[in-house]
This record gives C-alpha cells, structure tokens and sequence, in this order.
C-alpha cells in the first residue's frame, strides 16, 4: 500500500503493493495446480473408459497436436523477451512481442477449435463417454484459460498504449507473463500425459 | 415453464416460509425507505472495502444462516420426537436435512470464522487493511449471493435433496431431476470462488503486511491458525470447484463423469467431494483452535502454554488433513489393506489435537481464570470437544466402523466435534471482539443465560444420539422406530433448549445495544495481550495511527509495559486508504443472475450473465483510482476523539 | 455471582457420570452391543476395547479440567501467591510425555484394528469347515433384492439364511449407492451398481433380525428394510425347496416392474433369478435401471409416516 519506491527492484517489483500482487499471484498459480492435478486426476481414472465411443489412438494425431505445442511453445519464448524488452525499458519492443505471442495463442486456439470439431465429427463428443468427458474438460479448461489470457493480454496492450511503462502496467504484464508460462508448462503435462499416452496405449 | 412449476407449491409450511420471506423483505424495505436510509446503506455498506465492516457483514449473514439451519434443525428434531409423527414427509424431511447441512457447513460456519478472521487478523498484525480489500469485497459478495441462490431454493425451483454430500449418481440428473441439485452446485461454486480469494488474500496479508518485528514465530495465535487455514483453502478448494463444475457439466450438458451411463464412475465424486471435504472440516476447526487459544490466554492472564507447540500441532494437523479421506467411506471395499491405512493416518489426527487440548489445560495451571462469557464458552469447549474427539478416534478404527458408519453414532460424533468446537469458538469469539466491532460489550449476564442452556441443550440433545446409532439407527431416516422414542425425545428437548439458548443469545444482542455502556477503552476486557486491542475504539477506518514494533506474541503485554500507543505522534504520516467502489457488489450480482439462470438451464441468460461479468472484469481493468490519503491532522483528530484526549494532551 | 456458576459447572460434571450410567444399562439391548454372529461379535470386541481407551482419556481430561479451573479462578479464597506464574510459556518434557501417551494409545488400537480388518475380509473361522453360502444383495430403489444362485431361487424384502454358517454377500446396486447393514450380524458395506464389494456374515443364533439400507438414496430410503430370518441349516433348505416349488418364475417384465423405483406392499418369493439376464455388479449391468427407469423420478412418493406405518418392520 505504500508507495515507497527502492530502486534497485525492476519497476513491477517497486511498489509493496506490487510485490503483494505478485506474491498473490503466485499463491493463485498455486491454487490453479492445484486445480489441474484434480482434473489430471479425474482424467487418469477414466482413462478408457470409453464404452461405445471410439479410443483416443483411433482420433488423436500427433501431427496437429505437435503443431499446437510448437505454437505454445514458442509463445511462451516471445512473451519472455516481452518482459525483456520491459525491464530494458522499450515500450515498442515489449508491445510488439506482446502482440505476437497474442496471435500465437490466437493461432493456439484455432487450431484447438479445429482439433474439437474434428473429434465431434468422428462420434467422440463431450457426451460421448466418460473418458472423453474428461479429455474434453481437462483439455477445455486449458482452451478457456488460453482465451481469458488473450483477452486480458488485450485489455494489457491497451493500458500500456495509455499509459507506458509504470509501476502498475509493468506489474500487469508481469502478472501476464506469470499466467502465460503457467498456461504453457500445463500444456507440456497435456502433451506428454493426455497425447502421447493416449497415441501408444 | 408454468409459474407453479417455478414456485414451490402444494407445502404449508413453504407457504408460511414464502410470506414470511416477503414480509421481512416488505418491512426492510420500507424501515429503509421511511429512515431515507437508502444512500447510507449503498455509501456505507455495500461498496465498502473496510475489512471491518466487511468482516461485520459476514457475521450478520453467518448469524441468519444459523438461524435458517436452526430452524430445519427443529423442523428435523420435531418429526423425530415422535414415532407417529408427521410433520415432514419424506421428501420435505430429505430437503431439510441437505439444507441444514450445507448451510450450517458453507454458509454458517466458514463465514462467521472468515467473518472474525476478517476483522481481527489485520488488527492482529498491525496492519492497515488486507492486501488487496477490492477483492475482498469481490469475496463477500460472492459468498452472498452463493448463499441467497442457495436459499432462494427453498421457494422458487424446489430445495436440494441428496444430503450435503450429495452423492451421485443420486444427485445426478436422472436420479434426481429438476433445478433442486443445480442450486447446491452453483450455489457452492458461486461462494467457494470467494473462499478461494480471501484464502489468497488473507495469505499474502498475514505474509506481507506484518507490523514490524512481528517475525512469524511472533505472530499470535489466531493468526497463526488463520494462515495455516488459508494454505488448507488454497489447496482444497480447487478441488471442490473442479468437482462441482464436473458435476454440473453432468447434469446440465451431458457428461459422464459421475453418471452410470457412458461408464462413469459415481465414487470418484464421494472421493473428490471428501478430497476437499476433510481439508474443509479443518477450515472450520483449526480457526477455532485459535480462536479459543487466544481467549484462554486472555482470561486466564497467563502466556498460552507450549506457543511452538501449538503452532506445530496446527501445522501437522494441517498436513494430516489431506490424507484421511477415505475414513469418510470406509465402507466402500477399497480392501483391508487401504483402509488399515486411512485408518492409521486418522487416528494419528489425535495426537497433535490431545497434545492441544493438554497444553490448553497447562495453560489453566497455575493461572488466574476470570469466568466472562467467552471464558465460559471456551471451557466448555474443551470438556465438550473430548467427546468428539474421542468418538472420532472410535469412528477411525475402520472395523469397528462399519457399524458406526451412516448411523446416528456418526451423528453425534461431528455435531460433538462442530458444535463445541465450531459454534462455541464463534460465539466466545464474537463476544470476545464485539466490544472492537461495535463500539459496547454484550450484557454478560444475559449472554450467561445464553450459554448454559446452549450447552445443557447441546449435550442433551446429542449425547443420547451416540446410543441410538449403536442401536442401529441410520442417519436421515424420517421417522423412528417405537423402541427409540425415549432418547429421540430427549434428544428433541434438547435441540429446542438450543434453540432458546439462541434466541437469548439474539435478546442479549438487541439488549445490550440499546442498554450497553459505550466503551471508552481500547483494551475492553482490560485483559488484552494482542494488538488488536491496542486500537482505540471505535477502531478509525485506517486501524493504526502508527504501527508500534513487535518482539512477542503478546505484543501488548509488551507496549503496556513500554507505556506505548498506537498514536505516537512524531511518527505520523499521511495513511493512504483505498477508496470504496460499488463492481464487487455488481459484479456479483451478475454472476448470481447468470447462476440463477443456468440452474434452471436457460443458458443463454447464462451466457449474457457471464459476458457481463467479463465486462466488470475490464472495467476494473481499466480502474485507475489510486484511492485517497487521510492527512495527519485529520488522524490527530480522530484519535484525539477516540481516545478521549483533552486539549493539553 | 462467579462461585454460583462454578458451582453449577461443578453440578453438570457430576451430572454426566450419572447420564453415562443410565445410558450404559442399556448397553446390552443395544443392537451393535448384542451380536448374534461372529463378525459382530468381533466388532464390538474392538468398540467395547476402544471405548476403555477412551473412558480413560475422559477421565483424566476431567479430573485435571475439573481441579485447574477450580483451584486457578481467580476468586479462589484460598489462593496463595505462588499460584500465579503468568510468564509459564512451556515445559518441553511434559510435552514430550502427552505427546508420547496419544501415539502409545493410537498404536494400542491401531494393532486389533488392522488385524480385525484383514479378518473380515474372510469368511469366519468358526465355519471355516462349511463353504460359506452366496447371496447376491442388490439394492433398488427402495428395496432389497436377495439371489440364491445355488437354490436358484429370488427373494424381495426379505431374506433367509442358514445359522452356524457364513454367508458371502455380493453386494451391488441396481441405481443409487446403498448400504447393506444388519446391525446385528454385523457392519455395513456399500452396494454400488457396475461394482461388487463382498461382505462375510454369519448367525451363530436364531431369530429374526432387522436390515436395511443405512446409506441414503432419495425419497424411499426410509423404508428400503428387510427382515432377515435364520434358521438351522435342515429348516433354511426346506425353506429354499418350498419357494423353488410353490414361487412363480421370475420373469425380466416382471423384473423391470420391480426395480422401477417405489415402495413395494410386502415381500415376493421367484423360483428363478435376475442373473440371467442382468448382474447389477458387472460392468454391463450397471446402466440396467437408469436405461428403463431414469425417467420416473419426476414424481414425488408423497410418502407419509402414517399411523402404524412402522418402517422398520415389514409386513409379511
């Protein structure tokens, strides 16, 4: 709450309400962990349970699938040198990484509707067993976490045109780039946990 | 859908519960109207981010919600006085006793403690507000209206009616079709989101925001526990709301997590369910701990025995909560070998709570104990609570358990554990603080009334259920058997005397309000050890003029030997405040339209309500309001008036 | 005013040792306390065990609780200066000690307990001589359907068995989760549809004893009871001949009408089985009755308790 600013701190780190912001976001990053295990979990336990619905070796293709991890991949690496640029100072630099690590996540997302309907045309839906009631949610809860951080990137690029760089925008694309490399690393346990397993058993 | 398919119908007793619902909303309305009170109640209350007056509004709400679950109590007690009784059917009998348990659990117990936690940890600490009050007023409201949604199930749609656990697949749509379920699980998920961010907030408030000096070893004990209660939030929680969320998808979009159709698997809901469920029971007890830790220290005006030992039986209590799930289905055939496991790990649970209860007791030793009220309370808790704790030790010996388990015995076994532990610790801690919320004490004579027939009833009504479960009575049945009658009726006596106890307690309230003196002292007990007693009361809206520095856990013990206040005038300095704003309020009011529709599965009304909180989202995005400081003549002033200073001073 | 409450507080500790006596005189009725078999009889060795730890712990908790909060009050007459060390913070040895008594307690009870567990998981030793008779109990909603697969016989609401042998009982359900429970032979277990779970009982005496479903399941669930008749083996089988001779067929039409979910008037006797068609605790079985029957749960019972409705007893 107060505004005591210490100089050798990155400016997101320069106010203690800041760094209260960023310790909170951790400890919610905690929260959501915690909240995948339980779907990983749910979903290992239905793990074949797939009663008249086809397996997920007949659907799934690796080739789709590494594209869309090539993508997060790679977007978690642009919204890395976006913070870079913020600590180096350059507005422009941070805004344009931003930019695109927003249209690979967009690109993400396409990718994964079109994965979706796919699977629905071929007689594997959300309804159609209980396995694939949780592939759909596990995986959809990752989709919804993509497109919220999409939109909050936007709300993001827009404040920073606003305002540049200050203690609070910093924080917020901090705070972002928090989420986004969360949203990345849980996407790495779906690729390796939800497909690759899932293409060999 | 027809009006008389929305609204409960063809019930009596529904009937008098919707005109009286309209009576007590008609008469706010117009006291609220009539006084031009309006203003004052949006100015000052519904878009407050004060963690004391938020804090007051979570025990009020918590307050009418013992009194709902009160009331499906006796509804409960009534229809079993008797074995010829009929008072509820079947249906209406099954609708109660799920109501009364998620209420008392979700909306009584959890906020009346997130309530104290609210108002006192901050005091406690020494600091200003929480880490980020917006949220917590986001986490209020959240709580509100997951309450109001619940409790809007009793008129409109039909009440739940599987039990709290709602187990499936009886809870899953074929079995128990209509929007009766769907209002527990949205009604749950809508205030679980706001126990999850005050678990965060008030982590990183205790984490961050300490006086300083206060290491964490010198924070007291309330707090203490409180920390510990939010790490237990932050990682049960996500668990609930994964398996509320899977559960509604079940129901509402046609899943088949938890369904028998599709090869879904109905025990991974009681597993997920007490995943959390087990974690929650230490939500509502371990605050409690603290709660009664502080208050025997208090009157008994001696240091609380064995403090490390105290803070590391929370933790490992804690740690022990996340794996004794199973105890909870025992019977369900996981085979000897898990069981004897899960049996062992609840067992050990025992160990750091008897270690608790014997330090408890040394802290007596040698002591000097004033019998007020909360004292009371709080040493009628530890005689109490061993009852509990022991039958609970009995109910984890798996064996043995399969005859206790579903029967009245396991009854007995968690009101004994919830009640005095639970609902005495929020009675002995809203008396304890009420003189630093509202400015009087509670009539102690009075509140003394209040708790000796809460306590005879208490024992009365639950004592006999232990023998009735071993004679193999099953929990939720509607009527009993002839050769029960005699302990059911005791017990029914003494829900009512419970009851009276209550409303003495609610007299005592009203009483001392008009009749209590004012207080004049900070330290209103004039017993106080912690800094919450070392504001002035009434506490100013910035709680600390200057922050005084810590080196034990009674910090006040310690300033009063030192001769210091919190009003140290060569260290002040303008107090910055955030500013009130009304989107907590708003933003929930949202959510709860798009949950009140979704229960009724009008989901594009859903979707528009959940855009439209999405929007409150940006909005506060965009919210630039830096809040405002109190400048330190203003602080002078305040704490002049507060602190009775004449002009010379 | 203080030396009243405490003397009142005083009153009320007295009070419950006398409570606790009155209750206990009871302890033999009690259904859980008074066994008829030997899985009972091993469940309430281990609850009679357990409750001498904790009437133990009772005791000693009282007896200090009682003799600190009176000596320590602060208007204690008698008070003498030494009386008061309010800077006591801990005294790790004694801590070590109550530290030590509880994990010494939980291992007390932690030996008999395991050892109870693995052994209900068999058939009781003392028929170990006789093959134990399988019973297949499914629940419906709300009744209890009893399948003799060696007799080839089908009884509802209640049931039939042989004393002075074990009975396995494969549990399962045919919709929600219930519970098979006759306090009097012995604990429950959980009957689950598309699973089994296996329960070893044994009456050593004969009588009629009450059952029911302990877990709830909805509307019916108070009256989801049944009877359990045991009798000596000779009596049990010309008991299963007559119900194979004189009982109807049971056919799947008729099958499906019972599990449609209700209350049933009485009992029903078949002299053949659902297994044919159906097991409840397969995996194929477990959509049976929600595939026939998940619509019919849109209307209400309207049950009442009406006089002389005891649900605890079925009508024969």
């Amino acid at each position: 709450m107060s505004e005591n600013k210490t100089d050798a701190l990155p400016l997101e780190y320069s106010t203690h309400q800041g760094q209260m912001n960023i310790v909170g976001f951790w400890i919610f990053l905690a929260a959501e962990i915690a909240l995948f295990s339980t779907l990983f979990a749910t979903y290992a336990v239905l793990f074949g349970r797939t009663a008249d619905s086809p397996a997920p070796a007949e659907l799934f293709e690796a080739g789709t699938v590494l594209i869309m991890t090539f993508i997060l991949l790679t977007s978690s690496f642009t919204c890395g040198l976006a913070i870079h640029n913020m600590r180096e100072g350059s507005l422009k630099g941070l805004m344009v990484w931003l930019a695109l690590t927003l249209v690979l996540g967009l690109s993400f997302l396409g990718f994964e509707i079109y994965e979706f309907v796919h699977y629905v045309s071929e007689g594997a839906a959300l309804g159609s067993s209980a396995f694939w009631s949780g592939f759909f949610v596990l995986t959809g809860t990752h989709g919804v976490h993509v497109t919220l951080g999409i939109g909050w990137m936007i709300a993001i690029l827009i404040q920073l045109k606003q305002r540049g760089l200050t203690a609070v925008t910093t924080r917020k694309v901090f705070i972002v780039g928090l989420y986004w490399h969360f949203l990345d690393v849980i996407w790495i346990f779906i690729f390796t946990s939800v497909y690759m397993i899932g293409m060999v058993v | 859908m027809q009006l008389d398919e929305f609204f409960v119908t063809g019930e009596p007793l529904i009937y008098a519960g919707m005109v009286s619902i309209a009576l007590v909303s008609a008469t706010v309305i117009f006291l609220l109207t009539y006084f031009k009170r309006w203003k004052w109640l949006w100015q000052d209350w519904l878009t407050t981010v004060d963690h004391k007056k938020i804090g007051i509004m979570y025990i009020l709400s918590a307050l009418a919600m013992l009194f709902r679950g009160g009331v499906d109590a006796l509804m409960m007690r009534t229809q079993l006085a008797f074995p010829d009784m009929n008072f509820l059917n079947s249906q209406h009998y099954n609708e109660v006793f799920t109501t009364h348990g998620t209420i008392m659990i979700i909306f009584m117990a959890m906020p009346f403690l997130i309530g104290l936690m609210n108002i006192i940890v901050p005091l406690q600490i020494g600091a200003r507000d929480f880490a980020f009050p917006y949220l917590n007023a986001v986490s209020f409201w959240s709580f509100f209206f997951g309450a109001m949604l619940f409790n809007l199930s009793f008129v409109i749609g039909g009440a739940p009616d599987a039990g709290w656990t709602n187990y499936a697949p009886l809870a899953g749509s074929e079995l128990s079709p209509g929007p009766g379920i769907n209002f527990y699980l949205l009604g749950l998920q809508l205030a679980g989101i706001g126990t999850l961010a005050t678990g965060i907030n008030l982590m990183v408030t205790i984490l961050r925001m300490r006086a300083p000096g206060m290491t964490l070893m010198k924070m007291p004990i309330f707090t203490w526990s409180t920390l510990i209660t939010t790490f237990i939030i932050i990682f049960a929680f996500p668990i609930l709301t994964v398996a509320l969320a899977l559960m509604t998808i079940d129901r509402i979009f046609g899943s088949h997590f938890f369904t028998l159709t599709g090869e879904g698997l109905p025990m991974m809901w009681a597993n997920l369910f007490w995943m959390w469920g087990h974690p929650e029971v230490y939500i509502v007890i371990l605050p409690a701990f603290g709660i009664f830790s502080e208050i025997i220290a208090t009157f008994a005006q001696k240091q609380l025995f064995g403090y490390k030992t105290m803070v590391g039986a929370i933790v490992i209590i804690a740690g022990l909560s996340f794996v004794v799930w199973v105890h909870h289905f025992f019977t369900m055939g996981a085979g000897a070998f898990v069981n004897s496991v899960f049996s062992i790990t609840t067992m050990m649970i025992a160990i750091p709570t008897g270690v608790k209860i014997f330090n408890w007791l040394a802290t007596l030793y040698k002591s000097k104990i004033i019998f007020t009220t909360p004292m009371l309370w709080t040493l009628a808790f530890i005689p109490s609570f061993t009852i509990g704790g022991v039958t609970g030790v009995m109910l984890g010996m798996a064996a043995a358990d399969y005859q206790y388990h579903n029967s009245y015995f396991l009854v007995s076994h968690f009101h004994y554990v919830l009640i005095p532990g639970t609902v005495f610790a929020c009675f002995a801690g809203l008396i304890f603080w009420y003189p630093k919320m509202f400015g009087h004490k509670l009539n102690e004579r009075i509140g003394k009334w209040a708790f000796w027939l809460f306590l005879i009833g208490f024992h009365l009504c639950f004592f006999p259920q232990y023998f009735l479960g071993l004679d193999g009575m099953a929990r939720r049945i509607f009527t009993v058997g002839p050769e029960w009658f005699t302990l059911n009726f005791l017990s029914t006596i003494g829900a009512f005397v419970m009851g009276l106890g209550f409303i003495i307690f609610v007299h005592g309230i009203i009483y001392s309000f008009r009749f209590s003196p004012r207080d004049i002292e900070g330290d209103s007990w004039g017993y106080g050890r912690t800094l919450e007693w070392a504001t002035p009361t009434p506490i100013p809206k910035y709680n600390f003029a200057t922050v005084p520095e810590v080196d034990s856990h009674d910090a006040l013990i310690d300033m009063k030997e030192k001769g210091e206040t919190t009003f140290d005038r060569s260290k002040l300095k303008p107090i910055h405040m955030p500013s009130y704003t009304g989107q907590p309020f708003i933003m929930m009011a949202i959510l709860f339209f798009a949950s009140f529709a979704l229960v009724f599965e009008w989901i594009t009304l859903a979707v528009i309500g959940l855009i439209g909180a999405i929007v409150m989202m940006f909005i506060r995005s965009f919210d630039y309001d830096e809040g405002y400081h109190v400048e330190v003549d203003e602080i002078i002033e305040t704490e002049r008036k507060a602190r009775r200073m004449t002009d010379d001073e | 005013m203080k030396g009243n409450k405490v003397s009142l507080q005083k009153k009320w500790f007295t009070l419950l040792p006398i409570l606790l006596a009155i209750f206990m005189t009871g302890c033999d009725k009690m259904a859980v306390l008074d066994p008829v078999g030997p899985v009972g009889e091993s469940q309430k060795n281990l609850i009679l065990y357990a409750v001498i730890f904790m009437l133990g712990i009772i005791v000693v908790v009282y007896t200090i609780f009682a003799i600190v909060v009176f000596k320590y009050r602060a208007n204690n007459p008698n008070r003498k200066p030494e009386d008061y060390k309010p800077e006591q913070h801990g005294n790790t040895k004694i801590e070590i000690v109550w530290f030590t008594i509880p994990v010494l307690i939980v291992i007390a009870l932690s030996i008999p307990t395991v050892n109870t567990l693995f052994d209900l998981e068999k058939p009781p030793e003392s028929s170990q001589e006789k093959e134990p008779l399988v019973v297949y109990a499914t629940a419906a909603d709300w009744k209890w359907i009893f399948t003799y697969p060696e007799q080839d016989i089908e009884t509802v609401n209640y049931l039939h068995i042989p004393t002075d042998r074990a009975i396995e009982f494969r549990l399962s359900s045919a919709d929600s989760m219930a519970a098979f429970w006759v306090p009097r032979l012995g604990g429950q277990k959980y009957n689950m549809a598309g699973m089994e779970n296996t329960l070893y009982l044994q009456a050593d005496e004969e009588g009629v004893y009450k059952g029911r479903n302990a877990n709830f399941t909805g509307e019916g669930f108070t009256g989801q009871t049944f009877n359990v008749t045991a009798q000596p083996e000779n009596e049990f089988n010309d008991w299963a001949a007559s119900v194979s001779e004189e009982a109807p067929e049971l056919t799947q039409d008729k099958y499906d009408e019972i599990l449609a979910p209700g209350l049933l008037d009485g009992t029903m006797s078949f002299s053949s089985t659902h297994l044919e068609w159906v097991d409840h605790g397969s995996n194929e079985g477990r959509d049976y009755s929600v595939e026939r029957h998940g619509n019919k749960y849109e209307e209400n019972l309207h049950l009442e308790n009406k006089p002389g409705w005891a649900p605890d007893e079925i009508q024969q």
